[in-house]
């Protein structure tokens, strides 16, 4: 019999291990459905993992992938601080949206004005500040009136996914549409347009955004005192009480930075790869990022490469679809294994298996 | 190296040239399908890809047929036209509305590649656009709902508010009144082409609400087992025949008839004679088919329905023909007037009568 053990400390090892294992669990198990399906396993898998970054077409994939990963990297990056405090934002998704409409609606209420340097950057402003006020609702809620931020961070995401379907359709609808929703695209109005800045390099300024969150989020963590206040609190919510940590100035302040870069994320999605508020604007990444930040084990450097394997396993994904005709629900299927297999091997790092004899009664 | 280079011009144009698409595909047409939901939803994708199988069948070994399903509309439809590009694909129909932007831009790239457009308005060199007359079906179900209900009371699950939708709740609006004076519309948007538990749901709150005729303009199947499970309702079948819940609540059916288009097309690229047009074609043309119409409906009610779609089928008489005013009481068609195309594709008002605002 193989029992449970909890380890008197987390395994320093299994932390680290945890990841890459889970991955190669991942790709196993995945082999075994992909052959089920009827498919080739290996070239399956090649198609995920292989092509996209070193196949004939990489050339287009590769900026995609990094597209892909901006929006998942800035978010959880922001959220990686809170959840080392202990403070569930679940509702990044929604935080993004709203930046998205916020950033969005600056920028078009200047239309046509062609004066980027005022245009961009207050869009990108309002983005942050939008995201911020929305993830500030569920701080402000749990510090005067002990609400759970999990429930209510949560719950705003659907008013935002009402509000960007509303806004499609009404406020922000552009006049050239004939009658169909969605707004003007951004990524044609030049002044607000999020370009790659290098073309067809996919490094647009959310990518830019993305890696100086990181690094920054790096040095906060390590070196500033409120890295420190928030994985003190995370590890030990009374030794922080004690050395005089203000934890509801923590939460306030942890929200309202993961709101903010959510935000932020949203409004380089509409401006750049999106274009456009609509109602099917590309949603999920908010989610995303929430398994991007585990999988990435709350660290920014982690992070980083956590974002970028699941763009990849987007893009893949999809190359796998097009290629050997996957079916697209055997993809989410693979996506969730991965997830699944991190959380099974995390066991492993407050836990041990030990062989266990059956006691003599 | 050659990629190299590719990378730094960054032109899309030499990007597909360069990768030499037309030398791959010469054995073969390779035609792609880009489907906004997965193939067996029951209702529009499903009908796309049955269609387009229909039309890989017609032409055997001469084409190589490739799909994408449950693509997202957005950046992520873009990715995936693209992917087809590069997989040598000829013709690319990218089949929901919100695919238009996303075909438009790779379009721009892929100048040897021909698509086409569903349901949208952008055409370029190398884009068509293609749409049914899907009110010219929604007339006849207007009619049968008019005379069917008991309660006076139709209900309508609308998708998206786009003038495609508009017209339909118009098109039927307006024969169900002229059969029926005191009909009655609900209404219930649900901002989704395809979401069965919301479509169930809508159809639900519509039949609580006393409605025994439940529309839709939505792709699954989830409405007609509400009313099916509620008893004494009828549905209409939504761009495919649905016809496994006849004859209750299934009466009859609007069912797009894309493979005659989808052969015309793909023989047009293989002859090389492939140009942009904007095809909007209706029961007349066989785009759109009105499906058999069930024993629950009374023989005479029967022989007026098909009468009807006989007579829209020879463009003897078009669904909007005046005297029709606007919601809002203002003059629209003149007695006798019949509304032109240009101004029906993008229709964005309710006819008089119709009670709600259309979501703006």
């Amino acid at each position: 019999m193989l029992t449970l053990e909890k380890r008197p400390h987390r395994s320093a090892f299994w932390t680290w291990a945890a990841p890459p294992v889970a991955v190669l669990l991942t790709i196993l198990f995945g082999m075994v459905l992909f052959l089920i399906l009827g498919k080739d396993p290996v070239i399956a898998i090649k198609a995920i993992f292989w092509d996209p970054v070193f196949g004939e077409f990489a050339f287009y994939y590769r900026p995609e992938i990094v597209k892909k990963a901006a929006p998942l990297v800035l978010i959880a990056t922001g959220l990686a601080f809170g959840f080392r405090a202990g403070i569930w934002n679940i509702g990044a998704e929604g935080q993004y949206i709203i930046g998205a409409i916020c950033g969005a609606g600056v920028a078009l209420a200047f239309y046509p004005l062609e004066a980027r340097w005022i245009v961009f950057p207050l869009a990108i402003v309002a983005g942050a500040l939008g995201g911020m006020i929305w993830a500030a609702i569920p701080a402000i809620l749990r510090i005067y009136f002990k609400t759970n931020e999990i429930l209510v961070s949560l719950m705003l995401v659907y008013v935002a996914q009402v509000l960007i379907t509303a806004f499609a359709s009404g406020l922000l609808r552009s006049p050239d549409g004939h009658g169909f929703p969605g707004s003007r695209n951004l990524s044609q109005y030049s002044a607000a347009a999020n370009l790659d800045l290098i073309s067809g390099t996919g490094m647009h300024w959310g990518v830019v955004a993305a890696l100086v969150a990181v690094l920054i989020a790096f040095f906060v963590l390590t070196r500033h005192q409120f890295g420190f206040d928030v994985r003190l609190t995370g590890q030990s919510p009374r030794a922080a009480a004690f050395s005089g940590i203000n934890p509801n100035r923590l939460v306030l302040f942890s929200m309202a930075l993961s709101g903010g870069l959510a935000g932020l994320a949203g409004i380089f999605e509409v401006t750049g790869p999106a274009g456009q508020i609509l109602a099917s604007f590309p949603k999920f990444y908010g989610f995303t990022a929430i398994i991007v930040a585990f999988l990435g084990r709350l660290h920014p450097l982690g992070i980083l490469l956590a974002g970028l394997l699941m763009a990849l396993t987007y893009i893949g994904g999809e190359v796998a679809q097009d290629n050997l005709q996957l079916p697209a629900a055997a993809i989410l299927t693979f996506q969730g294994m991965l997830l699944f297999a991190i959380l099974a091997v995390d066991t492993l790092t407050m836990y041990r298996l030990r062989r266990s004899r059956k006691e003599v009664r | 190296m050659k990629r190299r280079t590719l990378l730094a011009t960054g032109a899309g144009a030499a990007m597909a040239a360069a990768l030499g698409l037309p030398a791959r595909a010469q054995a073969k047409t390779k035609v792609g399908f880009i489907y906004v939901g997965p193939i067996n939803d029951g209702g529009w994708t499903q009908h796309h890809h049955e269609n387009a199988l229909m039309m890989a069948e017609h032409f055997g070994d001469a084409v190589e047929f490739v799909y994408q399903e449950s693509v997202p509309e957005g950046p992520d439809a873009e990715r995936a036209i693209t992917q087809m590009c590069l997989g040598g694909a000829n013709i690319v129909f990218t089949t929901s509305f919100g695919f238009m932007d996303p075909t438009i831009n790779v379009a721009a790239k892929f100048p040897d590649v021909k698509f086409e457009h569903a349901t949208g308005y952008k055409t370029a060199d190398n884009v068509s656009v293609y749409s049914a007359k899907f009110h010219e079906g929604r007339a006849v179900q207007g009619f049968l709902a008019g005379k069917m209900t008991k309660s006076n009371k139709v209900g309508y699950i609308a998708s998206v508010p786009i003038p495609e939708v508009i017209l339909g709740i118009n098109a039927s609006y307006i024969h169900a009144k002229k059969v029926n004076p005191d009909v009655e519309f609900k209404i219930i948007w649900i901002f989704e082409w395809l979401n069965p538990a919301k479509e169930a749901d809508a159809a639900k709150a519509l039949i609580e609400q006393g409605c025994d005729v439940v529309l839709q303009h939505t792709d699954s199947t989830a409405p007609h087992q509400a009313a099916k499970d509620a008893g004494n309702v009828y549905t209409f079948g939504q761009a495919a025949d649905m016809a496994e819940f006849g004859p209750m609540p299934r009466i009859s059916s609007i069912i797009d008839n894309w493979a005659p288009y989808y052969i015309d097309r793909v023989q047009a690229v293989m002859d090389g004679t492939w140009a942009s047009k904007n095809t909007w074609d209706g029961i007349g043309q066989g785009m759109v088919g009105i499906g058999e119409i069930s024993d629950a409906v009374p023989a005479d009610i029967k022989a007026e329905a098909e009468a009807l779609r006989d007579s829209i089928a020879s463009g003897a008489y078009n669904p909007f023909t005046g005297p029709l005013n606007k919601q809002d009481g203002s003059a629209w068609l003149a007695d006798g007037e019949v509304a032109d195309d240009g101004v029906l594709a993008g229709l964005s008002f309710y006819v008089e009568g119709i009670e709600g605002d259309i979501p703006s």
